[in-house]
């Protein structure tokens, strides 16, 4: 009925000796948090670390009684059961020392915790809104404001050619930052529930329709640093990556500097009258924000997300296709993209559902159009 | 009682065939019932935790899409916690609790045949989900707003199939509590309670008082898709946020569900093999009881990335931290009852010993996960569903396969195969840890949860996990194998057993009678 003694407690050490590697000095292996570049990254890290040297600490000591006695206290060598049942003085001791070890653990884990509350002083603040599947980024003081979308290849994703280096960690336009700034983020979402994660910055919070979360970072060292939607957030939520690129601060204002030029650009752009080929063109480009559900083929997803080829909103009244793109549908997963596309972007993306996929409505809507609906 | 009463009873005339099982009212029966439930259950639930495997066996879209990705992980967790977890210990409940208080039956035997036989129909109507137009719910299944808002009819049929599945649940606690208290043996005061009974007496509580918060949160959530309230919805008024609040505070104690019985059992279990009394019998019902107080104000330690104010972020921190204290009571007592014992390994005890070694690491990685800045950086990834695998499946589902195997002959009148039961702990154990080890690495590393894809950093551990998936998912197969055989025959079981166990289960022969007890034991 015996297992052998020595076959015994080396299986069973071998349940425990999978702790042992999580040592703190081995973060560059991809075993323990990523190394942080924010004071607050450093402060969680060794938090973490502590905290996890604890729990080590305690589970050797606890288990190598444990063990003893599985090796000691055995039938086959003989030994005698004792009777005894209980013991009030070590059961109070061993109710206390953990209390104290928990005070000892909730003092610096306190401390941290009001330093990351504290988003007063900002010098940048950034709006982050969640949609589904990407993010919006908006320098509040600057008027700027762009999409941040996965740049992966479909390719990729589906095995057809090799994954880059970056494969799903990648946008077509990353989050600019300035280092040594204290940023501040006001975080929401506008469909469903999103959460956004960068872990070097030890940055995460949820994105909640209709509520503004805030949190800060401030970034020590220029470079990229990728991250991840952390709440399911439905079909692609495992495609709505984040990518901060952090540089000097001079380099932010040239960055800014040269982007609010584009975007006078782009509203002069919209002023004028778009040929219907510049339309298709363009639109071609801005349906990738609508593929994720209606299909690369306008195809759709059966019984989930209609289809555009054929759809009667698409080739009916155009009146009626700018009301759905422009004001999503409620309750659905079809969101408003009047707060996140330009007119310009609007019209040709209309335009273009109207005109692909065997739809042949025939007509170009031009930003014009969009204005006057908002 | 007059013995020709008691031969009346033995020829009651009850149905056989299928019949027998769909109108008993035996608790033995009904213990069976839920029981093979609960086995089905698990391995309809292992299969789809063997899509989600095969599916991160490597970077990329192999072999779902990634809705269909979604439906898995939600409808794994709702299977294996509501059909495998949660009717297993109501299985072992119902065979046990009488036994155990020398009691002849449970005291409402109609309403425990209709707690198990909603069951089967709320399965049928939560499986069926994955056949409606759109496919089945994909929103987790914690079934967060918006997300669930905007799935199809399949999470209407969730709702309803959470609904049967609550009213089994209050149904079957409300009558482990009458029995509890009005169905003892004469002499069996509520301290001489084997602490099985203690630990469901106390889950029964929990269960009544939670299941119909989650009844309360589905329902909000099945009027606002389609009766025009809005209490998750901002345009109206509402707040997504408050879901989070109603499901977790039936979520939290849910998990205390899911683990007090699995404590009862392994108290039970250690003494046997230990051949010494439970160290700290007094301590443990406390600790059991301070456990599931503290279930109730802790809720909240499940969304500290929801953006709460600072104060309440802190109070759950401490809440949270609290429990380590009649956690860590409760390992150390189980380890003062092997100390200086004259211990022995047959199966039932080695799923025994590693129950608390392995439950510790979750137990540890979950007083990790109570720090709340420390915790910004683990929600949501890898980290949290190995946190709760070790729990869950090295705590709650290998502490019931430990007790299965130390009940099995008293349920069966035969002995298992020893050999295989060991073979089978050792596979388990092992394929678990392969499994479930590599995740906290992947979390901390930064791997979210619920992806069904992910970046080329995260390749090899994920394949160490899917292969640790497909062990640990086969070797349960010999568990379903063991079993079989030993109903089927084997070595005639002595009424006790073992070496001299505890316990008034040990005093009546094996198998069990149909009817025990139609006599109160004395205890003494
Ligand atoms: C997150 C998924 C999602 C994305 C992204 C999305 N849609 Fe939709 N769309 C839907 C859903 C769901 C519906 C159906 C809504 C309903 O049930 O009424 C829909 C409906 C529509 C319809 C009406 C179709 C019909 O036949 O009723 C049009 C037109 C449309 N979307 C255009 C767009 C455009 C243009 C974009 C990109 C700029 C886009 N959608 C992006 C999910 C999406
Ligand atoms: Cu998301």
């Amino acid at each position: 009925m015996l297992m052998s003694r020595s076959k015994l407690s080396a299986a069973i050490i071998g349940l425990a000796v999978p702790w042992l590697p999580v040592v703190p000095a081995m973060a560059d292996y991809g075993l323990n948090l990523p190394p942080p570049v924010s004071p607050i990254g450093d402060e969680i890290l060794s938090l973490h670390n502590l905290i996890m040297l604890i729990c080590l600490i305690i589970f050797v000591v606890v288990f190598s009684f444990m063990f003893y006695s599985i090796y000691a206290h055995r039938k086959s060598k003989g030994h005698k059961a004792a009777q005894f049942s209980h013991s009030t003085r070590l059961e109070i001791v061993w109710s206390v020392i953990p209390f104290v070890i928990l005070v000892g653990m909730a003092i610096p884990s306190t401390a941290t915790l009001i330093r990351m509350e504290d988003t007063s002083q900002a010098d940048v603040t950034v709006k982050i809104t969640g949609y589904q599947w990407k993010w919006r980024y908006e320098y509040l003081d600057h008027g700027i404001a762009f999409n941040s979308n996965l740049s992966t290849p479909r390719d990729q994703i589906e095995n057809r050619s090799a994954k880059g280096d970056n494969y799903l960690l990648e946008v077509d336009r990353p989050l600019v930052l300035p280092t040594d700034t204290k940023v501040r983020f006001l975080i929401t979402a506008n469909d469903v529930i999103h959460s956004w994660w960068v872990p070097e910055l030890a940055v995460k919070k949820d994105g909640i329709p209709g509520f503004i979360n805030e949190i800060w970072t401030l970034i020590k060292k220029p470079g990229i640093y990728r991250g991840q939607c952390t709440e399911l957030c439905g079909k692609d939520h495992g495609f709505m990556p984040v990518v901060v690129d952090a540089r000097s601060p001079e380099d932010f204002q040239a960055w800014l500097a040269a982007n609010k030029q584009e975007a006078a650009a782009d509203a002069s752009a919209a002023m004028a009258e778009w040929s219907m080929d510049d339309l298709m063109a363009k639109g071609k480009e801005i349906y990738g924000a609508c593929a994720a559900c209606h299909g690369a083929q306008g195809e759709g997803v059966p019984n989930v997300f209609p289809p555009i080829a054929g759809s009667a909103v698409a080739t009916g009244p155009v009146a009626q296709h700018l009301e759905v793109v422009m004001n999503g549908r409620d309750g659905t997963a079809m969101q408003a993209f009047k707060g996140q596309l330009s007119d310009t972007e609007i019209a040709a993306v209309v335009t273009y559902q109207r005109n692909s996929f065997g739809n042949s409505a025939g007509d170009a809507v031009q930003p014009a159009d969009v204005k006057a609906l908002r | 009682m007059a013995t020709a009463e008691a031969a009346h009873h033995e020829e009651h005339h009850h149905p056989s065939g299928i019949m027998r099982w769909i109108t008993t009212t035996n608790h033995k029966d009904i213990g069976t019932l839920y029981l093979s439930f609960s086995l089905m259950m698990f391995m309809v639930g292992g299969a789809m935790a063997l899509v989600i495997r095969a599916e991160l066996f490597q970077p990329g879209l192999q072999i779902v899409d990634p809705h269909f990705f979604n439906q898995m992980t939600t409808m794994h967790a709702l299977v294996m916690i509501f059909g495998a977890i949660m009717p297993g210990f109501v299985g072992f409940a119902n065979w046990m609790i009488p036994m155990m208080i020398g009691a002849p039956d449970m005291a409402l035997p109609r309403l425990n045949n209709w707690s198990f036989w909603i069951l089967p129909f709320a399965f049928t109507m939560l499986l069926g989900s994955l056949f409606a137009p759109g496919g089945g719910p994909a929103s987790g299944w914690t079934l967060y707003a918006p997300l669930s808002i905007q799935g199809g009819m399949s999470v209407d049929m969730t709702i309803l199939a959470v609904h049967m599945m609550g009213i089994s649940s209050v149904l079957g606690a409300i009558n482990i509590v009458v029995t509890v208290f009005n169905m003892r043996a004469p002499g069996m005061t509520l301290m001489k309670m084997p602490l099985f009974v203690w630990t469901w007496l106390i889950t029964a509580y929990l269960l009544i008082a939670v299941m119909p918060v989650l009844a309360g949160a589905v329902t909000m959530l099945l009027t606002d898709r389609h009766f025009g309230t809005a209490f998750f919805d901002p345009a109206g008024g509402g707040d997504p946020v408050m879901f989070q609040h109603i499901f977790w505070f039936f979520g939290h104690p849910e998990v205390y569900v899911m683990i007090l019985p699995a404590f009862g059992i392994i108290s039970e279990i250690i003494p046997t093999f230990a051949r010494k009394p439970l160290f700290g019998y007094a301590s443990m019902v406390l600790a059991v009881a301070g456990i599931a107080f503290l279930s109730f104000i802790v809720w909240a330690h499940h969304m500290f990335t929801v953006g709460m104010p600072l104060i309440g972020e802190l109070f759950f921190m401490y809440a949270t931290m609290l429990i380590a204290v009649p956690t860590g009571v409760k390992v150390f007592n189980w380890v003062a009852t092997m100390w200086r014992g004259s211990m022995t390994f047959e199966t039932p005890m080695l799923f025994a010993i590693s129950v608390v070694v392995l439950f510790t690491i979750g137990g540890l990685s979950g007083l990790m996960l109570a720090i709340t800045p420390a915790d910004f950086q683990y929600h949501d990834t890898y980290f949290v569903v190995a946190h709760f695998h070790y729990v869950l499946f090295s705590g709650a589902a290998m502490a019931m396969m430990g007790g299965a195997y130390y009940w099995l002959p008293k349920w069966t009148g035969h002995m298992y195969d020893e050999k295989l039961g060991k073979l089978h702990f050792w596979l388990t154990a092992i394929f678990f840890n392969i499994t479930f080890f590599p995740q906290h690495f992947l979390g901390l590393a930064g791997m979210p949860r619920r992806i069904p894809d992910y970046a080329l950093q995260f390749t090899e551990f994920n394949v160490m996990s899917s292969i640790g998936a497909f062990g640990l998912g086969f070797s349960q197969l010999l568990l379903v194998y063991v079993v079989v055989k030993c109903v089927r025959g084997g070595e005639k079981a002595s009424a006790e057993v073992w070496d001299n166990p505890k316990g008034l289960e040990w005093t009546v022969p094996s198998p069990a009678p149909y009817h025990t007890f139609e006599t109160p034991p004395q205890v003494r």
